[in-house]
C-alpha cells in the first residue's frame, strides 16, 4: 500500500490541476463568451436576412408551435416572418429557414444544418432548381410523386419530402399567427394578402 | 543542436508519421478527410492541442506523482480541447460546425495521450514544443492528403475548386471511400518506405 | 415502436464504426481475433451504456442548471476515467472470472472515442426517427440508443475478425499486408452497409 503521505500528495497534485485548470477555463469562457454570442447572432441574422423580403425591422427571436420565428416589420404592420423549421430527413434532421410572407406564401429558403447523403440528398442546398421554385411558392407542399406539385431532387424523395415538410409547417405557423392577429385586429390580413 | 530541432520537426511527416507509421489517430483521419480543407482544419485543431498540452505536461511532469500522472494529464488535455471548442465557436464557428463532435473527441485522440507519455514527460518544454509541432504538422499533412485524394475523387475539386462538372464517385465521401482512400495510401507508403 | 427504430437505426443504418467513424483504434487493433474481439465489444458495451446513463444525468441535473455546458467535454472524459477504473475494481472483487474475460480491455476503452462519442451525442444531437418530430433524447431513449449502438460496435467487430481470420491465412501483396488490406475490407464492409441506409 501506498504511504499516507503519498495519498495526500497524489491528492493535492489532482486538486492543484484541476483547480488551475478550472480558473483557466473560466477566464477563456468569460473572454469568448460575448464572441460566439456574437457569432451566433450574426449567422441567425444572415440567414433571416437572407430569407425575407429587405428591408423592416427584424425582430428578436419570438416562440410559437414549438418553433422559433422572428418578424420583419415597417411601421406597425409585420410584413414577413422567417421561421425555423425542422423536419426529419434522410440523414437525421434538417433545419431551414424559411422566409414566409403574412399570407403563408414562401419568400425564400435556407438550409441551417442537415446531415443528408453528399451528392443526393445534400443537394437541397445547392440544387438551383429546386431551390428556386420556392421563390413566391403556395401550394400543397407535397412532391409530384405523392401527387402534389413540387419538384422533388433526383433520386432523392426523402429529402425533398422533409423539405416540404419542414415550409409546409412554417406556412401553417404564419397561417395560426395570422389567424390569431386577425381576430384582434379584423381585417388585416385581407389587407395584406392583397399587398 | 539546429539539427537536432529540424529533426524533431520533420520527423513527423515520414519516420514518425502519426497515421501511416504509428497508426493513430484513426478515427478523426477517416471522418473528417471529406474535402481538403476539413482535413486541414482538423489538423490544426489538433496540432494547436497537441502543442500546448506537450509543452504543459513537459511541465508538470517532474512534480506529479506516477499514479496519477494519466488522470492529470487528461484534466490538461480535456482543458486544451475545451479552449480550443469555446475559440473556434468564437471565431471560427463554420468550421466549429462542420468539424462537429470530433473537435470535443481531440480529448481521446491517441496522438496526444501517446506524446505526452512517450515524449513530454521525458523532455524538456523546447523539444516538447518541437515534437508537438513536429508530429501536429506531420498528422496535418496527412490529414489534407487524404483530404485531397478524396475531395478529387469524390467531388472533383481540389479544396473547393471544382474541376469537372457533376458529381464525383460519391462513394469517396462517404465512409467506404474513407476507409479505401486510407487503405490504399498506406499500401504506397509501405512501397516508398521500404525501398 | 420507437425504441424499436432507435435500435435498428443504431446498429445498422447508422453503425458506429462504419459509418461515424468512432472507436475505429481499438477495432483495427484487437480484431485480430475473434476471441478477443467478442471480449472487447463486450467490454465495450457495458462501459458505453453505463458511461451514457451516467454522463446524461451529469449533464442534465449538474452541467445544464448551472449554466456549464462548455465544461461536458472535460467533464465527461472524467467521469468515464473514473468510471472505468471503478468497473475494474468491482469486476475483480465481484466476478473474478468476467475480469478475467474483460479486463485488460478496459484500460483501452478509457481513449475508446466510441464512449466519449455517444455520451457527447445523445445530449447535444437531435434525432428524427421514422417521421417523428426532432427531439432531444430522454434518459431511457439514451440508454437505449448506447445500448444499441454498443450491439452495432460489437456487430462490426465480430464481423471483421471473421474476415480478418481469414486475411491472415490469404496470400497478400507484401505492400498490402497488414493493416492496409484490413482497411480495404472494412471498406467494403461499410460499402454493405450503406444497403441500411434509409430504412429507418
Amino acid at each position: 500500500m501506498a504511504a499516507k503521505s503519498n495519498i495526500t500528495g497524489m491528492a493535492l497534485c489532482l486538486f492543484l490541476v484541476c483547480l488551475v485548470c478550472g480558473g483557466v477555463l473560466g477566464a477563456v469562457y468569460t473572454v469568448t463568451k460575448q464572441p460566439i454570442e456574437d457569432a451566433a447572432a450574426a449567422e441567425a441574422l444572415a440567414a433571416i436576412s437572407e430569407v425575407l423580403p429587405e428591408g423592416g425591422e427584424i425582430s428578436s427571436v419570438q416562440q410559437a408551435g414549438g418553433m422559433e420565428y422572428y418578424t420583419s416589420t415597417s411601421g406597425d404592420e409585420v410584413k414577413a416572418y422567417a421561421v425555423k423549421s425542422t423536419a426529419g430527413g434522410f440523414g437525421g434532421p434538417i433545419t431551414i429557414m424559411v422566409g414566409v410572407l403574412p399570407d403563408g406564401s414562401i419568400w425564400n429558403t435556407r438550409v441551417l444544418s442537415h446531415s443528408e447523403t453528399p451528392g443526393l440528398g445534400a443537394k437541397c442546398t445547392t440544387d438551383e432548381a429546386f431551390i428556386s421554385q420556392w421563390k413566391g411558392y403556395n401550394g400543397s407542399f407535397t412532391v409530384k410523386k405523392d401527387g402534389g406539385d413540387v419538384d422533388a431532387i433526383t433520386a432523392s424523395t426523402i429529402t425533398s419530402r422533409a423539405y416540404a415538410k419542414a415550409l409546409a409547417q412554417a406556412s401553417a405557423l404564419v397561417h395560426s399567427l395570422e389567424g390569431a392577429d386577425a381576430d384582434a385586429a379584423s381585417g388585416a390580413s385581407v389587407k395584406k394578402e392583397e399587398e | 543542436m539546429a539539427g537536432k530541432n529540424l529533426s524533431l520537426i520533420t520527423k513527423g511527416f515520414f519516420k514518425e508519421n502519426p497515421t501511416f507509421v504509428l497508426v493513430l489517430g484513426m478515427c478523426p483521419t477517416l471522418a473528417t478527410t471529406t474535402s481538403a480543407i476539413n482535413g486541414l482544419e482538423m489538423g490544426l485543431a489538433t496540432l494547436f492541442v497537441l502543442v500546448l498540452s506537450n509543452i504543459v505536461i513537459s511541465l508538470i511532469s517532474p512534480v506529479v506523482p506516477d499514479k496519477v500522472h494519466i488522470p492529470a494529464y487528461i484534466v490538461v488535455i480535456a482543458t486544451f480541447v475545451t479552449v480550443l471548442q469555446l475559440v473556434m465557436q468564437a471565431y471560427t464557428p463554420g468550421a466549429y460546425k462542420t468539424l462537429g463532435l470530433f473537435i470535443p473527441l481531440i480529448v481521446v485522440n491517441c496522438i496526444i495521450l501517446g506524446r505526452a507519455e512517450a515524449f513530454a514527460c521525458k523532455h524538456g518544454w523546447w523539444e516538447s514544443a518541437l515534437d508537438g509541432i513536429g508530429i501536429g504538422l506531420g498528422f496535418t499533412a496527412t490529414l489534407t492528403v487524404i483530404g485531397i485524394v478524396r475531395e478529387i475523387l469524390g467531388s472533383g475539386s481540389v479544396f473547393g475548386w471544382k474541376f469537372i462538372s457533376g458529381d464525383g464517385i460519391l462513394a469517396f465521401v462517404m465512409a467506404p471511400g474513407a476507409f479505401m482512400v486510407l487503405g490504399y495510401l498506406l499500401v504506397l507508403f509501405n512501397k516508398i518506405a521500404k525501398k | 415502436m420507437e425504441y424499436f427504430l432507435i435500435i435498428i437505426s443504431a446498429i445498422f443504418v447508422n453503425n458506429i464504426v462504419l459509418a461515424q467513424f468512432l472507436g475505429i483504434c481499438p477495432f483495427l487493433g484487437v480484431s485480430g481475433k475473434l476471441s478477443t474481439s467478442t471480449g472487447m465489444s463486450m467490454a465495450v458495451c457495458f462501459v458505453i451504456t453505463l458511461a451514457t446513463v451516467v454522463t446524461w444525468l451529469l449533464n442534465h441535473y449538474l452541467l445544464v442548471p448551472f449554466g456549464l455546458e462548455f465544461l461536458q467535454t472535460i467533464a465527461f472524459i472524467l467521469v468515464i476515467a473514473a468510471l472505468v477504473q471503478m468497473v475494474e475494481i468491482v469486476l475483480k472483487k465481484v466476478s473474478p472470472s468476467l475480469y478475467q474475460a474483460l479486463g485488460i480491455f478496459l484500460p483501452l476503452i478509457t481513449t475508446n472515442c466510441a464512449v466519449l462519442g455517444v455520451a457527447i451525442t445523445v445530449v447535444t444531437k437531435e434525432f428524427t426517427l421514422g417521421g417523428s418530430a426532432p427531439h432531444m433524447f430522454g434518459l431511457a431513449e439514451s440508454a437505449v440508443y448506447a445500448f444499441a449502438t454498443s450491439l452495432g460496435y460489437g456487430l462490426a467487430m465480430v464481423l471483421f475478425s471473421g474476415i480478418r481470420e481469414h486475411l491472415a491465412l490469404s496470400d497478400v501483396p507484401k505492400p498490402f499486408k497488414g493493416l492496409p488490406i484490413a482497411l480495404i475490407s472494412v471498406s467494403i464492409m461499410a460499402m454493405a452497409f450503406l444497403g441500411f441506409s434509409g430504412i429507418v
